[in-house]
């Protein structure tokens, strides 16, 4: 177990942790450059495309150090916020950490908060610096903000480029060195941790573990406590470029096991795999998964729905962290009510959708969770405008909140304060991390972040600015739900759980944006953002001005009718509201909003 | 050419059955068909089909083609009603449109048709022209009906892709027609011929009582007919076929005893959008019975059904189980026409 060592790496989207992770399976020669793929543990197309991990993934690798040959497992994290739960699980799983800052960058939010919970789940923090060799490297600055923020020596931080395969060597050296071998006592009752899963369609779910104590055999029956369940060990084995079955995986390492599973919802990040025979205690910290934002996803084409719930079934099995239900909608017809963990992960599903499943979906406005409290006292969980309460029925509504962390350079202090301010945020602290880096907390409610944020803090920063936020807990706020009519008749699919203050401006721009976006019918049609019966906002389409072939004898009349019927087709493509014909792109046009 | 209309006619003797009510000499310039022609194809059909003694035939004639011996030569051969493509009786108009006729042709050749004992004249005019004002409109349609013509097809200027007019727009050397323009223009048009009582029986024609064209009509009701030449369309009832376009080809196929044409068949469903954008271009409007009758009286509750958004927004009357376009309506034929569709 002392040759043993177990890390990830933290670091900010692009600060260059896949092309580091690679050149660390070459070194140790876990992989050869003919199996090279560039970034190979990012391995979801979305994932490479996006620079982003979405899963965790593990590998295994050999280095001799010293005459002594060591297991090195190096454990990916997601890179993004909305999975921050499953790299909570991936660092519980670890001793140390590599902390990777890019050398043109530096540190920023999204490194610090998952810094933060390294450190809580006191990790052996290595700094690195990466992309030294670019132009633009500001090594002394990006040192001095390492140190500010960990307290260590200058010397203890290495220099790398990934890229070009500087310090490799070095930061293999440190692992051994310094990040400590895991404790842990192999005769011990068997505690595993999930960190993660994968699913095959072939061998079903696979759940990576790490483990605490204990040794998991081949063929042994276990337990799966969270979720209660017992299987066999069909296969047991550690993680290499691919599945590297074993007869045992002892205290300390990191493996797989498959069991038949089928359904990612059975494997829970966090649970805690035992022995049937000689249980032991689950490990702390197991949480379930909960969905932070709320959105509706319909088929294109209504006829279409069965083949989408097949989809999403499909996709659920291997991507526990999405929930759905069915919704019907007046305007989109069958559809479903997806949870969420984040924006990203709304974007993820909505392409894997797209791209493995090959469905075009219209997504509706996402909203919160919101909590609705009728004068009965009841509460309501409402996930989806439609399950308001009328307002006359209701005492009151609380809203999630968050604490956000923006870390930026302090010429932008003003654009985001302005930005986070407007959206009700309120600043709890601003602190200088050097003199060129600051950072700032506000709690915002989560809903002002769903729409537009990201893009707006990007451009008020020219994207020198990372974000992080943790929810809160829910606070009182007085939310209105605001529908959008069309000729007098509401668009469910449009409607918007949103705070009274910002409704007006919302409803405007909905309504204008909707303005381009709506074809010219044969009347005028009136698009209005009402909340209840008043309406806040209005705009007109006038109706088409003249739509009238001139000649229509002999030929012309196959040639107009051919021509009339395709836009017939096109016309079934549309959804119907009351009497106004809306092109798909409206419903998806609330998410694009300036 | 007009040796192998007269064979093509004869290779599809049987194409028509029953009586042929209309004659009808159109598309390209039929005004410059030699006199001993157009005679010789007249007779020919008069000798190939049962022709009624009383059926309308129709001549399209270009105004700078017309002189007192051509219109004698053509009521000798038989033709006894004139259409003519007057376009407007401005200058700066016709030249816009690039017209081989001036302004002075224009009327001329009304009163010279007139001479020559054709009491049966429609003429063609065109709105909606960058150069036209409402008060040339005006002009325009007083004038064409001071002439004494008794129909009158008016076409808002359609801009056909791939045209020399579409280039010239499209490289700005002039300007491009306007929708508002030509839809005022068109309302105007309707309140001014129906102040004057004409029929606007058509969405493109107007007629004195009694004038209407029975061979447009008959377009319009799905009649069959048979069209001869390269280009012409015909269709009997269910399929609509249309000779090869390309001159050379059509003449050697002919010869051949080969009539050269693609075909369509109409579905049902095709044959009933033709019904719905035909029928609604009329002022009698689309008859609810007649689709009962020939095709169902579920499709029929469906048009009904969908059609009563635009009886809302008074675009459409539904009257005596017929429905009619309005004024407003006639605006927007084409639109509605498709949302009618099966």
């Amino acid at each position: 177990m002392d040759k043993i060592r177990n890390f990830c790496i933290i670091a900010h989207i692009d600060h260059g942790k896949s092309t580091l992770a690679d050149r660390l399976l070459e070194f140790t020669k876990t992989i050869g450059e003919r199996d090279m793929m560039n970034q190979v543990l990012d391995d979801m197309d979305l994932e490479r495309e996006k620079g982003i991990t979405i899963k965790s993934h593990a590998i295994q690798m050999s280095y001799e150090y010293k005459n002594s040959k060591y297991t090195l497992n190096l454990i990916d994290t997601p890179g993004h916020v909305d999975f921050s739960y499953e790299v909570s699980r991936a660092l519980a799983a670890c001793e140390g950490a590599l902390l990777l800052v890019d050398a043109t960058q530096g540190i920023q939010a999204q490194t610090i908060s998952n810094l933060y919970l390294a450190l809580e789940n006191d990790l052996e923090i290595i700094p690195v610096i990466n992309k030294i060799d670019m132009d633009g490297a500001m090594i002394p600055e990006v040192k001095d903000q390492i140190i500010d923020l960990i307290g260590c020596k200058e010397d203890e931080i290495l220099l790398a480029s990934g890229k070009s395969g500087i310090g490799i060597e070095e930061i293999l050296s440190a692992v051994i060195e310094r990040i400590p071998a895991p404790k842990g006592n192999e005769d011990a009752p068997l505690q595993a941790i999930i960190f993660d899963s994968v699913f095959n369609s072939f061998r079903g779910v696979i759940a990576y573990y790490r483990v605490y104590n204990g040794t998991i055999k081949q063929g042994d029956q276990v337990r799966f406590i969270a979720t209660d369940a017992e299987y066999d060990a069909d296969e047991i084995g550690v993680l290499k470029l691919g599945l590297d079955k074993r007869k045992e995986v002892k205290a300390g390492d990191v493996g797989y096991i498959i069991t038949g599973i089928k359904n990612a919802k059975d494997v829970k990040v966090g649970d805690t795999i035992t022995l049937v025979s000689n249980p032991g205690e689950p490990i702390q910290g197991f949480e379930e998964v909960k969905p932070m934002v709320f959105a509706g996803i319909f088929p294109v084409v209504t006829e279409d729905f069965e083949e989408l719930r097949d989809c999403m079934d499909k996709l659920q099995l291997n991507d526990a962290s999405l929930t759905y239900e069915l919704e019907t909608s007046q305007a989109l017809g069958f559809g479903f009510r997806c949870g969420f963990l984040g924006l990203l992960h709304m974007e993820i599903i909505q392409e894997r959708l797209e791209r493995e499943f090959n469905q075009t979906v219209i997504t509706t406005v996402p909203n919160v969770s919101f909590n609705a409290y009728t004068s009965r006292g009841e509460k309501i969980i409402v996930n989806n405008p439609a399950e308001m309460p009328d307002p006359t029925r209701l005492d009151r509504i609380e809203e999630p909140y968050i604490k956000a962390q923006i870390i930026t350079l302090p010429e932008y202090i003003g654009n985001i304060m302005t930005l986070c301010l407007g959206k009700r945020g309120i600043l709890i602290n601003q602190s200088y991390l050097t003199t060129t880096r600051v950072e700032l907390m506000f709690e915002m409610p989560l809903t002002e972040i769903v729409f537009d944020f990201y893009d707006k803090l990007k451009s008020q920063t020219r994207g020198y600015a990372s974000f992080d936020y943790s929810p809160i807990g829910y606070r009182e706020a007085d939310i209105v739900k605001m529908d959008i009519l069309l000729n007098g008749d509401k668009v469910d699919a449009l409607s918007a759980l949103i705070h009274r203050s910002r409704a007006q401006d919302f409803g405007r721009k909905l309504c204008e944006k909707l303005k381009e976006l709506l074809p010219r019918q044969q009347f005028q049609i009136a698009i209005q953002a009402a909340i209840g019966a008043k309406v806040i906002a209005r705009e007109n389409i006038s109706a088409m001005r003249k739509d009238v072939t001139a000649k229509c004898y002999g030929g012309d009349i196959s040639r107009k009718r051919k021509l009339l019927e395709k836009q017939k087709e096109g016309k079934k493509r549309m959804r119907q509201i009351g009497n106004v014909e809306v092109p798909q792109e409206a419903f998806l046009a609330v998410l694009k909003l300036d | 050419m007009s040796e192998a209309i007269v064979h093509e006619a004869e290779l599809r003797k049987d194409y028509i059955s029953g009586k042929v009510e209309t004659i009808y000499f159109g598309g390209g310039t039929p005004s410059l068909l030699p006199l001993e022609d157009l005679s010789k194809l007249i007779a020919t059909f008069k000798k190939l089909f049962d022709v009624d003694p009383d059926a309308e035939i129709t001549l399209e004639s270009n105004p700078d083609d017309i002189t007192a011996e051509k219109l004698a030569g053509w009521k000798e051969a038989g033709v006894n009603r004139l259409s003519i493509g007057i376009q407007s009786f401005f200058e700066e108009d016709l030249k816009w449109m690039n017209r081989a006729h001036n302004a002075t042709q224009a009327e001329a050749c009304i009163h010279l048709a007139h001479q020559a004992g054709f009491d049966n004249l429609t003429i063609d005019l065109i709105y909606g022209t960058p150069t036209l004002t409402d008060e040339q409109w005006k002009h325009n349609v007083d004038k064409a009906l001071s002439l004494g013509i008794t129909h009158l097809s008016c076409y808002a200027l359609t801009v056909e892709a791939k045209t020399a007019l579409a280039d010239m727009i499209k490289k700005h050397r002039i300007e491009d027609v306007s929708a508002d323009k030509q839809g005022h223009q068109f309302e105007l048009l309707m309140q001014w011929m129906q102040e004057a009582g004409w029929e606007h029986y058509e969405i493109s024609n107007f007629a004195k009582p009694g004038h209407r064209s029975r061979h447009n009509s008959s377009y319009w009701k799905g009649a069959s007919y048979l069209g001869l030449g390269p280009s012409a369309h015909s269709f009997n009832g269910t399929s609509r076929q249309w000779n090869v376009a390309n001159n050379a080809l059509y003449l050697k196929s002919i010869e051949q005893n080969i009539v050269p044409f693609e075909i369509e068949q109409l579905t049902p469903e095709q044959q009933l959008n033709e019904y719905i954008m035909t029928s609604l271009r009329t002022m009698e409007g689309l008859s609810v019975p007649y689709v009962q009758l020939h095709w169902s009286d579920k499709q029929a509750e469906e048009i009904v059904r969908d059609a009563e958004k635009f009886l809302q927004h008074n675009l459409m009357e539904h009257k005596n189980d017929r429905l009619i376009l309005t004024q407003k309506g006639k605006l927007m034929a084409d639109g509605i026409a498709a949302d009618l569709f099966r």
